[in-house]
């Protein structure tokens, strides 16, 4: 059945427009129509300006480790979880695989890659070189 | 405009804290619930203003084991309050409901008020009772709640200012060194930079004694009017200012992770006030983590944005240090059964009155009392003060 939407409202699902990404590889992100500023998480709104015309875009998925922790366990090397702010804007959490746990820094440049987990389709972050992908796309 | 500039909020002297009780603390008899723990702190702090549960007519309350709280409050108490207030906006929660019993007595909805909240999460298996469920676009990557995200701030906070381990370490031990001067605290051993360093590393950078405890534990706070407060037992505690604020709710949508919400929910109370940080006597602030110590002190004005580290260095918190701060041993070293917000209050009251037995602040007459809620995300501030500090 078609559902009825509010006036000026998208019919897309938010989260589900952004794990179809996923599973083809691509990270999207929200651009907002009225602000033009990043959004993420995926939602229906701008919380910068209250504008609906969010639409999706696709990220060249390079950014920078904006803050990282190692979380430590009972038994197994410590994992990374780190929050990423892409050029483009946003920032997400994520985790930076490759490298130990430990040897993760805020300021490092990183690049997008797509890992399951539990099944599902999951954005993660490899180190990248200095000075890979552009990086003067940061509009924030 | 995000209302920053914006004055409002309690009027200055005309709501009197008039109670104040704790439950047992720490690990608590087996079988004893929540509820059972709210009731004990409850009964005592109303009998403390010569009052009975007869005369409560606002009831507040928050638990993470139950979302109706003030109705299961109400219920085993034999409370029928016309004013209800069950707002539940993290550990912060507690001080949050101070300003809003304030502004409902204000506006006339209740006269007096019970704030309650009772916990048995040691009790329960030792670890933090939530309601919280992961958000979906941090879940994949299993950060653990809530240490991993204020391990993010610190690692930020090191990253922009070059904050240490050490620095952090010294919030721990000031802590520890007031909850050795507080019988009911639940550590009490001597605790140096160096152990904080040594301890189990749980979420880089952060150490387990760079974590509240998670204890057992109950607080109640009663509120009403100037003018009723008169006619009470004790001298009345009064509200001078408050401000509250949040700005988001996971740690991925916070704009910047070495600023907290405090800034406007500090600015907002010292505003209603009319006071500065330097009048501040004693200070109490929601240690659900070293670094929290380090970003509110920054951000609600008792050093500049970056420099809490070397703040808190050479003992400037701890006993006998140039401001007081966490003077009951705080989340890190008394109690901390996973709100810990209404414990800043009963604190900073008691400091007022002067009952902090070897752990009193000589001669305070203002204090701040500071929740946090979230990670890092709601920010709640009071500043309460004597007779004498209205001036």
């Amino acid at each position: 059945m078609r559902p009825i939407t509010a006036e000026g409202a998208s019919e897309a699902v938010p989260g589900r427009t952004y794990a179809a990404g996923l599973a083809e590889g691509r990270l999207l992100f929200q651009e907002c129509g009225d602000c033009w500023r990043a959004v993420f998480f995926p939602r229906v709104a701008c919380p910068h300006c209250g504008g609906r015309a969010l639409r999706y875009r696709e990220s060249r998925g390079f950014g920078t480790v904006y803050a990282t922790t190692s979380v430590y366990r009972r038994s197994g090397e410590p994992y990374d979880v780190s929050l990423i702010d892409l050029d483009e804007g946003f920032r997400m959490m994520s985790r930076v695989d490759g490298p130990p746990a430990e040897d993760v820094e805020v300021g490092m440049r990183v690049r997008f890659a797509v890992e399951t987990v539990d099944g599902e389709p999951v954005a993660v972050f490899r180190p990248a070189a200095n000075g890979d992908g552009p990086t003067t796309g940061a509009r924030r | 405009m995000t209302g920053t500039d914006q004055v409002g909020g309690p009027t200055k002297g005309r709501i009197a804290v008039v109670g104040v009780a704790e439950s047992d603390l720490g690990k608590v008899t087996d079988g004893l619930t929540p509820l059972d723990l709210a009731a004990q702190a409850a009964g005592a702090a109303l009998a403390e203003a010569g009052l009975t549960k007869d005369d409560v007519d606002g009831l507040f309350s928050a638990s993470s084991y139950h979302p109706n709280a003030t109705l299961e409050v109400g219920e085993y108490l034999g409370i029928r309050p016309r004013y209800s207030d069950g707002s539940s906006i993290g550990g912060s929660s507690f001080v949050s409901h101070l300003l809003h019993a304030a502004a409902a007595i204000e506006a006339g909805m209740c006269e007096v008020a019970l704030i309650a909240y009772g916990s048995t999460q040691r009790s329960d298996g030792g670890r933090l009772i939530t309601p919280s469920r992961p958000m979906p676009y941090e879940a994949p990557y299993h950060p653990r709640f809530p240490v991993s995200m204020y391990a993010l701030a610190a690692s930020r906070h090191m990253y922009e200012y070059g904050t240490t381990r050490e620095q952090l370490a010294e919030v721990a031990v000031a802590a520890r060194e007031w909850a050795r001067l507080n019988p009911k605290a639940f550590l009490r051993d001597p605790l140096t930079v160096e152990d904080v360093l040594a301890s189990r590393m749980v979420s880089s950078p952060l150490t387990v004694r760079d974590c509240c405890l998670v204890t057992d534990g109950g607080g109640a706070v009663v509120v009403t009017s100037a003018e009723r407060a008169r006619d009470l037992r004790g001298d009345p505690i009064y509200l001078l200012g408050g401000g509250e604020a949040h700005h988001h709710r996971n740690i991925s949508q916070m704009p910047d992770l070495t600023v907290t919400a405090a800034v406007d929910s500090g600015s907002r109370a010292f505003a209603a006030a009319g006071l500065l940080p330097e009048d501040v006597d004693v200070v109490q602030l929601y240690d659900a983590f070293t670094v929290n110590v380090l970003l509110f002190l920054e951000d609600l004005g008792f050093c500049e944005k970056g420099e809490g580290g070397a703040f808190v260095s050479g003992g400037r918190i701890a006993p006998g240090g140039e401001l007081p701060v966490n003077t009951n041993g705080g989340g890190l070293s008394y109690c901390h059964p996973g709100m810990y917000g209404i414990f800043v209050v009963i604190e900073a009251v008691r400091q007022l009155r002067g009952e902090g037995g070897d752990r009193q602040v000589a001669g305070a007459q203002v204090a701040l009392a500071h929740g946090n809620g979230g990670v890092l995300s709601s920010q709640v501030t009071a500043l309460l003060g004597t007779a004498a500090a209205l001036g």
